[in-house]
């Protein structure tokens, strides 16, 4: 079936720098760098990662994050709540705009 | 070691309080998996390529690492399989251990051989295995003679043995022979702990844990060293060793009052009940090539089997526990199955190392021996 997104093109990531390699390798160098133990922990960022896969919903970082995360030490449990991070941040971007809504309609509704 | 001993034994382990089993033994199964044979097959009848293209080879792998062929450095580390009698069935023990193994059990000449073996081996450490090496009627025995004749001694202990009442003793006792602990743990948590190892486990763990405590053990003592060692719960590599160390002593500690010295991470090797479980969830292959991309150039010189004898129950001699579990058996010149009780250090220097495919296992990643990583 032709699809859009195919597991196999993960691996093929470093393949982007056929186009401009200088690019690329600042970009990867960066990716590594950013990944490595700091301030927060591998795992923790691990975490962090997984949690921003699922708000930008990348099929690729989604199956490269749960294994990553299981690797650095997490376990279901932390990786769930980290995906409700998520979700929590998303569904509330939305409510949040309620407000503007909310006072939209103190202004045009009498009372 | 009579015959009537290791029954009762048997039967104390079997007992459904002795310990969680999430699984059974392949020998007890019959499964096809259970000669090391079909195990070896199953491994190499996988279409795995290496970097270069061609089929993956370990000797060709270690030989462009700079080791051709595979050869061992100075003995350090005595290690000896009592048997293969446990009180629990983890999902992945590559031992094929069980309470049904009392089959697998070192007799009393053997003991007597590795004792001997021991004292003009070189080594400095003497590491007891199994199973649950505590079960073997031996045990005290071989471990205080080995402490006797100066050896540093590792008990590799799966921590819900000391819960059966007959083993309550043991942590004051390791502790008085300044005997090491190396506990196996898989997660500092819960849910991966009893994934591999069976429900109850976890909550077995950190009750003999604090008993390790209670006796000394785990608050940097070092006559009551306690190493915590890591297999993943699944078909995944193991993690950094000094982050993970660092967040379990935090976690432990804070969740459960628990301390302990220092933690190994090692990989999952693709033997025994761990193979089993890959071919069942068609993740062998996927695994296997995740041990392939991470091969580790670097972490080719602190493999184990360079600085290890691994004799088994009945006394025959192996590079490393993991060929053991495969039947691969050490070959120096001219001579095949080697017994402990003419065991020749200078012939055993000399020999070169026997490899398979599951020594990717040991070089994927950080690098995964009995010792934790190896880089």
């Amino acid at each position: 079936m032709e699809t859009y997104y195919r597991p196999e093109d993960l691996a093929k990531f470093p393949e982007v720098g056929e186009g401009n390699r200088a690019l690329a390798d600042k970009f990867f160098s960066y990716y590594a760098a950013v990944f490595e133990d700091g301030a927060l922990t591998a795992r923790e960022k691990s975490l962090i990662a997984l949690a921003v896969a699922h708000a930008v919903q990348c099929p690729y970082c989604i199956d490269a994050y749960s294994s990553d995360a299981l690797a650095k030490g997490a376990d279901l449990e932390q990786m769930t709540e980290a995906v409700h991070v998520a979700t929590a941040i998303r569904g509330g971007a939305s409510l949040v705009h309620g407000v503007q809504m909310l006072e939209h309609v103190r202004r045009k509704v009498m009372g | 070691v009579s015959a009537e001993r290791l029954l009762e034994i048997g039967r104390l382990v079997a007992a459904p309080e002795a310990g969680p089993r999430p699984t059974t033994t392949l020998a007890a199964r019959g499964s096809r998996l259970a000669p090391p044979g079909e195990q070896l097959r199953a491994l190499d009848s996988l279409e795995l390529r290496d970097a270069d293209g061609r089929p993956a080879s370990f000797d060709r792998s270690v030989a462009a690492a700079g080791f051709e062929p595979l050869r061992p450095g100075a003995l350090e580390i005595f290690q000896v399989n009592l048997g293969k009698l446990c009180n629990m069935t983890c999902r992945h023990c590559h031992v094929d251990a069980g309470p049904d193994r009392t089959d697998a059990m070192m007799d009393d000449e053997t003991v007597d051989a590795v004792l001997a073996a021991v004292e003009r081996s070189g080594a400095h450490t003497v590491d007891v295995t199994g199973g649950a090496p505590e079960l073997h009627p031996r045990f005290a025995d071989l471990v205080e003679r080995a402490v006797a004749a100066g050896m540093h001694v590792i008990d590799r202990c799966n921590l819900t043995i000391l819960l059966v009442p007959r083993f309550r003793h043991l942590p004051e006792w390791l502790g008085d022979h300044g005997v090491e602990v190396v506990a196996s743990l898989p997660h500092c948590r819960k849910m991966n702990t009893d994934a591999q190892r069976g429900n109850g486990t976890f909550a077995k763990s950190i009750e003999a844990l604090k008993l390790l405590n209670a006796a000394g053990y785990g608050q940097g003592d070092p006559r009551r060293v306690l190493t915590l060692m890591s297999n993943p719960a699944g078909a995944f590599l193991g993690g950094c060793q000094g982050t993970m160390e660092r967040e379990w002593k935090v976690s432990l500690e804070r969740d459960h009052g628990v301390r302990f010295d220092r933690l190994f991470v090692l990989n999952n090797m693709p033997i025994a009940r761990f193979l089993e479980w890959l071919i069942e969830r068609g993740q062998l292959e996927e695994y296997m090539r995740t041990l392939l991309a991470a091969f580790n150039p670097s972490a080719v010189g602190g493999l184990m089997c360079r600085n290890t004898i691994s004799v088994s129950w009945d006394g025959r001699i192996y590079d490393c526990d993991f060929n053991q579990m495969l039947d691969i058996e050490t070959r120096t010149t001219g001579e095949e199955r080697l017994h402990v009780r003419d065991f020749d250090p200078a012939r055993y220097a000399g020999r070169v190392i026997r490899t398979a495919r599951h020594c990717f296992g040991c070089t994927a990643g950080a690098g995964s021996s009995c010792g934790g990583a190896t880089t």
